[in-house]
């Protein structure tokens, strides 16, 4: 008989610590099944961020650095340029790309780097009990935002994806979402495109994720997935910006 | 600058020891650029230069600026195209139209090369030969026209004492 | 450059050709008086020996870099001056606590703040006592000339790899401006001086970095998969990697102290100093001793750890000497001076900072009114 679904060698068979209905461990997931499906999973290094997904290498088993705060692609940088044959990727939510880490994000992009990038856009500091984030929507309310967020106070998300795509370094850019079942499978697509441009020699590719915070949204599972749909698609529209 | 590095690499030729420190930062053409060499038979300590033995000085604002860190009764070589006139009753004073000399050899950039010579010549701290040698091998490939006029200037320089 | 025994070059240039000499692979930099020509001669010179050089977008990018090439394998390192240390020091924290060797070199300038672009020796504290967040130490040269800002660049990454935490080559504007004559060794497959190093030197292969850097990122091909990190979440897994830690720093401090000692056997005053500090201080022992007075000079070549071996020798003889510390600072190496003597011996100081360097005049007046 044929087996024609299996758990991916790329992710250990245990339970995560992400809290119910979060995105991250789909987005884990979709990397692995990427990786094994590329038949990359023994050229593969990751760089974590610091965030939710700070111990991501307990759950990947492929090598994997950690990074400090925002520097994930100064340190992915590095290790693709002193291994050109290596696969490396970094996983990086808003704070740690959009705000602390600007500068590397940018810098890297520009230089072209030949590197893939999988960006968690929940539009919240999770880890650090849900402060605003880059990201964070208008009248959204976070820990640091009581009131709601306010254009005159704490300025506009911030559209990095769009910013980058301005920058001749980089070559593909898509924003993709986790509301719906079909949405994962056109994750799946982007997240893959993404890998092959790096095979391919093609330059920085980044692929920027609408992810579920169903905890620091104060929403249910199925809400979370309604206001990403409904809401957050409004600010950040989904699709291929690059 | 190329002058204190000629000579420090004409020094060294002579198996001496040698510091060569240069002024850095916000320097610009014309102004007070500068370096400080220290030649010596022995190991040497400090390459700061707090008083000096010589000073050869290329314009009048480095005139101003170092002639108060000259020994007593010390060398004192100067550019007197572009110094002018002056007197330094403390010092050796060995002042000589270097930039106009340069010019009537046809390179306003080797007046250093003259003064060098001059300098060489009065302290006999290094043999010309080994300036010679310096000179010829620094040029770079794409310049070797330019090692002629250097070394022209340089035995002006040598011969003016 | 060309091959001749002897040529004429600066501090920084020598460093940064000493650094391609141990098998520097990767440089990454952000430009700072008065460290420029170390990464210019980078940029010119890496590329030819098969090397990664990167002109960062920060200090901050700069070590970052630094810590990702070294998980990947490389020999790595950066330098920038002092306010860029600063900068430095949230990766320089994130390499100790992966374990990871890495060799940073700081040209030391005045301070604080952006301070100005003339030499000093105030980032001493800062130095030896990690620098960065938490509890971790970085093994710390201080050359005192051109030829030991060459020589000690292999010395610097043989003990980084050894020990797999950073080395920093602690130098002052001076003596990364002054050019001196370098005799230059061709030496990248010369045994290390370190004991015990499994180093190979010179262009690592993939197969001499899989085998002597087990840890690395290489991709986990025939093995289980590598992690480089420094977060413990468990509960006590910290502790444990700290003392851990700790263990090893207390090796470092067994084996590794290194110092230059001059007329010590009958010296009744001491000078201690270090890098171009040191060389003002000799002459003015060689001085002293020309005066017909008992004088003697002690050159710490690791700040970290400090060589308290020989003081605590010296402070049980029977006639104990006295000390006197001179440093381009208001006063930081002379605390490590008084903590090896535990004040068996009498301790003097004097310093400048902010662009002051003292004078051989200045401390002999000193000196003699002891």
């Amino acid at each position: 008989m044929n087996k024609v679904f299996s758990h991916p060698k790329s992710l250990r068979n245990i339970a995560t610590h992400y809290c119910a209905g979060c995105g991250h461990g789909i987005a884990h997931r979709l990397i692995a099944e990427t990786v094994d499906e590329l038949g990359i999973r023994e050229k593969v290094i990751a760089v974590a961020p610091v965030g939710c997904a700070v111990i991501a290498y307990e759950y990947w088993d492929f090598d994997c650095s950690e990074a400090a705060h925002g520097r994930a692609l100064a340190v992915a940088t590095a290790i693709k340029r002193v291994r050109p044959d290596n696969i490396v990727f970094t996983y990086q939510g808003d704070g740690d790309l959009a705000a602390i880490g600007t500068n590397e994000t940018i810098h890297a992009a520009n230089r072209g780097e030949n590197l893939t990038v999988i960006f968690i856009n929940n539009a919240i500091y999770g880890m650090t009990g849900g402060q605003m984030a880059p990201t964070t929507l208008l009248k959204q309310k976070t820990a640091t935002t009581p009131n709601g967020r306010e254009a005159s106070f704490h300025g506009y998300p911030l559209k990095i994806s769009e910013m980058l795509a301005l920058l001749a370094g980089v070559k593909y850019v898509e924003r993709v979402s986790f509301f719906s079942p079909q949405q994962v499978i056109k994750a799946k697509q982007a997240i893959k495109q993404a890998f092959l441009n790096q095979i391919n020699n093609t330059g920085f590719s980044l692929v920027e994720i609408l992810s579920p915070c169903p905890t620091y949204w104060g929403k249910s599972s199925k809400e979370s997935l309604d206001w990403i749909r409904d809401v957050m698609t409004k600010e950040f529209p989904l699709g291929r910006i690059k | 600058m190329l002058l204190g590095k000629v000579l420090a690499e004409a020094a060294m030729k002579e198996d001496k020891f040698i510091t060569w420190l240069p002024s850095y930062g916000a320097e610009v053409r014309g102004g007070t650029a500068h370096c400080m060499v220290v030649v010596s038979d022995s190991e040497i300590g400090s390459a700061y230069v707090s008083k000096a033995d010589a000073l050869i000085i290329m314009n009048a604002p480095s005139l101003n600026r170092f002639k108060a860190r000259l020994k007593k009764n010390g060398l004192l070589i100067a550019n007197s195209s572009l110094t002018g006139d002056f007197s330094e009753k403390n010092a050796r004073v060995s002042a000589c139209p270097f930039s106009d000399m340069a010019c009537a050899l046809g390179n306003i950039k080797v007046a250093n090369m003259i003064a060098l010579g001059c300098f060489a010549a009065l302290t006999g701290i290094v043999q010309p030969q080994s300036l010679r040698e310096v000179i010829r091998e620094i040029a770079p490939a794409d310049k070797r026209e330019l090692v002629t006029v250097n070394l022209a200037a340089l035995e002006q320089g040598i011969k003016l004492m | 450059m060309k091959m001749k025994t002897k040529i004429l070059i600066s501090g920084n240039e020598a460093m940064a050709e000493g650094a391609i000499q141990a098998g520097c692979r990767f440089y990454a930099g952000y430009p700072i008086t008065p460290q420029n020509e170390l990464t210019a001669y980078m940029a010119k010179n890496m590329p030819a020996c098969g090397g990664e050089f990167i002109q960062a977008e920060s200090e901050l990018a700069a070590i970052n870099m630094v810590y990702g090439a070294s998980a990947a394998g490389a020999r790595a390192m950066t330098s920038s001056s002092s306010p860029g240390i600063s900068l430095k020091q949230e990766g320089i924290s994130y390499i100790a606590g992966a374990l990871l060797p890495a060799v940073i070199v700081n040209i030391m300038r005045g301070g604080p703040g952006l301070g100005n672009i003339w030499p000093a020796q105030s980032d001493y504290f800062q130095a030896t006592r990690g620098g960065g967040h938490g509890d971790y130490r970085t093994i710390v040269l201080a050359p005192s000339s051109v030829q030991e800002a060459y020589d000690f660049m292999p010395l610097a990454f043989d003990l980084a790899d050894k020990y797999l935490m950073p080395a920093m080559i602690l130098a002052d504007g001076m003596l990364g401006q002054m050019m001196e004559p370098l005799v230059v060794v061709r030496r990248p497959s010369a045994p290390s001086e370190v004991e015990g190093s499994s180093v190979v030197r010179g262009r690592n292969t993939e197969d001499e970095i899989r085998t002597t850097k087990k840890w690395a990122l290489t991709g986990c091909k025939g093995r289980p998969a590598n992690v480089v990190k420094s977060f413990f979440m468990k509960e006590g897994a910290l502790e444990i990697a700290n003392l851990k830690a700790q263990k090893k720093y207390r090796a470092v401090e067994n084996k590794e102290q290194r110092w230059e000692g001059l007329f010590l056997d009958d010296a009744k005053i001491i000078l201690v100093a270090y890098g171009s500090m040191s060389r003002i201080a000799k002459s003015v022992v060689v001085q002293l001793r020309q005066e017909g007075k008992k004088a003697g000079l002690i050159r710490p070549v690791t700040l970290w750890p400090f060589p308290r071996k020989i003081f605590e020798q010296l402070s049980r003889k029977k006639k104990r000497p006295a000390f006197f510390v001179t440093e381009m600072s208001y006063g930081q190496m002379v605390e490590d001076v008084k903590l090896a003597l535990e004040c068996r011996c009498k301790v003097d100081f004097f310093g400048r900072s902010g662009g002051g360097v003292p004078t051989e005049g200045e401390i002999i007046k000193k000196v003699r009114l002891l």
